[in-house]
């Protein structure tokens, strides 16, 4: 069971080791603040439809299973949408049509597909929590990478007069704006994975992983 | 690679004749933060490349290919690009699968669009307060179409100045040389390809940079093929297309200006002709310097900056190993089997 909650966080990290959902990943990830909007919508969509799609596992015919599932997490990503520009109308506004593309984002249908309709919902909620924190967490990561080099800033959430932006003292007067470019998101990401890969098999050459990659 | 440097060098000596020590702070910095971090590198992989020139050379093609105003942090980081993400990420020199310089410059030039494009006047020049901050190339890209005007007369327009060296010159050639053929020779030219402008460090003097390749192509460490295809793609599109976006009508393009403006010769002969990023046939080389002139072409009339050919050149290097498969030569003593006999 804590294995369930734990795995999507580092060791089969969505992001960094399987590589699906990535369009959001370089795309979002200009600014903080966009990337835990947009994690914490994958969070909350993910153990939703986990959830439900346990529940719905014995069911469903498998024949129809995918267009079921994708009306699953259409729907809480409809309620995130909707809740999201009601409360957070600047957010909403930043992350645009990446909060109704949570629907077909290849996270939530993996995990739909290859966990939760074959475990009980109590699992399913946990692997949920598990692959949904990995992807805020991952996000965010990108995020401040991109960010702190690309603008010299951190920008957090705004309350009151201050505008939640944080300067990085000496970054912000010069950044290197590729960062923040397209070009900068798949540099950062590329590493990113290069390091994970590093962590999870030891050097290349060196560990049995690198076999099954050739 | 240690002989490419050494004919890179009386470009880049002009250029630190034209903007003084200012010029060649920004070449120590390219050069020294190259070594450093391909030694760096080269310790992180347990190899040693250092001895082979390459980190001195692209060091160089760096320093020469930015502005002398730069502050000094933009060459490092373009080393620092270089050297890490371009080259040692790959695996070291013959690894790349990009011009490092060629990267590294680009990666800065994104970052830092304004520093980069700021262009003190040279010595030789006396240009009036308006124009110090344009080269001859972004300051025809920027004048509006509607102006219907070759890029020379934009130039002359604008106040550009012409040095007394290109007057005589270009008289004494048209009464001399070309008179005799009928054609007759705007000022102006001379002074491009001499490198009496604004610009780069190492890009303004053709004259200098082609004197440096004879040797090359004596020593035969580059062959003709990537910088004839480059040139005569980039030309033949430039003088049939290039007067559309000046307002000008089809085969109204101005050869000899876009040739000599920008970075093209040193891209051309120097950049391009990177034995780890081109391609390894003849053929193969033909169609990587077509494709290059095209692609350059079509950058620098449509794209949003002037300068466009380190793009091109990127762009290409992509897809060289494709180019290599195309062309790979046929094995000795191969022949196609017939079947029935």
């Amino acid at each position: 069971m804590v294995r369930d909650l734990t795995r999507g966080i580092f060791r089969e990290n969505v992001i960094f080791v399987t590589l699906i959902g990535l369009c959001p990943a370089l795309a979002v990830t200009t600014h903080v603040i966009n990337a835990i909007g947009l994690g914490a919508g994958v969070l909350i969509v993910l153990v939703a439809s986990n959830v439900s799609v346990s529940l719905l596992g014995r069911i469903v015919a498998p024949r129809i299973q995918y267009p079921v599932f994708l009306g699953v997490s259409a729907l809480f990503v409809t309620i995130v949408d909707l809740t999201m520009q009601a409360h957070l109308p600047g957010l909403s506004e930043r992350l645009g049509i990446f909060v109704p593309l949570i629907a077909v984002n290849c996270a939530v249908l993996a995990r739909a597909d290859v966990f939760a309709r074959q475990v009980v919902p109590a699992r399913a909620l946990l692997d949920g929590l598990g692959f949904g924190v990995g992807f805020l967490l991952s996000l965010t990561l990108i995020a401040l990478i991109r960010e702190v080099l690309g603008s010299g800033t951190v920008t957090l959430v705004a309350f009151g007069d201050f505008d939640g932006v944080f300067a990085v003292p000496r970054m912000s007067d010069n950044p290197a704006r590729v960062m923040v470019l397209a070009p900068g998101a798949l540099l950062t990401v590329g590493y990113l994975v290069a390091l994970f890969s590093r962590f999870r098999q030891g050097p290349v050459g060196h560990a049995a992983g690198a076999e099954d990659q050739a | 690679m240690w002989i490419v440097t050494l004919c890179l060098l009386p470009g880049a000596g002009w250029g630190v004749y034209l903007y003084g020590t200012r010029a060649a702070l920004v070449l120590a910095a390219a050069i020294l933060s190259a070594v450093v971090f391909e030694a760096a590198a080269a310790r992180l992989a347990s190899r040693v490349t250092l001895r082979d020139g390459s980190a001195v050379l692209c060091g160089l093609l760096i320093g020469m290919s930015l502005s002398p105003a730069v502050p000094l942090f933009i060459p490092v980081v373009a080393s620092a690009f270089a050297m890490f993400v371009v080259k040692w990420s790959f695996g070291g020199l013959g690894g790349n699968w990009m011009n490092p310089a060629l990267a590294g410059r680009v990666f800065v030039a994104f970052s830092w669009p304004g520093a980069m494009t700021t262009w003190p006047a040279p010595r030789t020049l006396d240009l009036v307060d308006g124009l110090a901050g344009a080269t001859p190339l972004s300051l025809v890209k920027a004048t509006a179409p509607e102006r219907a005007q070759a890029p020379i007369a934009v130039l002359r327009d604008a106040g550009y100045p012409v040095s007394a060296f290109d007057t005589e010159v270009t008289s004494w050639l048209n009464v001399n040389v070309l008179g005799r053929a009928g054609v007759n020779l705007p000022t102006g030219y001379v002074d491009l390809f001499v490198g009496n402008v604004a610009g780069s460090i190492g890009e303004a003097s053709a004259l200098l940079l082609l004197a440096g390749t004879i040797f090359l192509f004596a020593r035969r460490i580059i062959t003709w093929h990537v910088p004839a295809a480059f040139f005569v793609t980039f030309a033949v599109c430039t003088r049939v297309f290039g007067g559309l976006t000046a307002g000008l009508g089809l085969f109204e393009g101005d050869v000899l200006f876009s040739v000599l403006t920008g970075g093209f010769v040193l891209a051309s002969f120097y950049m391009a002709t990177d034995p780890v990023t081109s391609p390894l046939t003849g053929g193969g080389m033909l169609i990587y310097g077509s494709v290059a002139g095209i692609i350059a072409f079509v950058l620098r009339a449509y794209g949003q900056f002037p300068e466009s050919v380190a793009l091109a050149i990127i762009l290409v290097n992509a897809v060289v190993p494709l180019i290599d498969r195309l062309c790979r030569p046929r094995r000795f003593g191969h022949r196609e089997v017939r079947h029935g006999s």
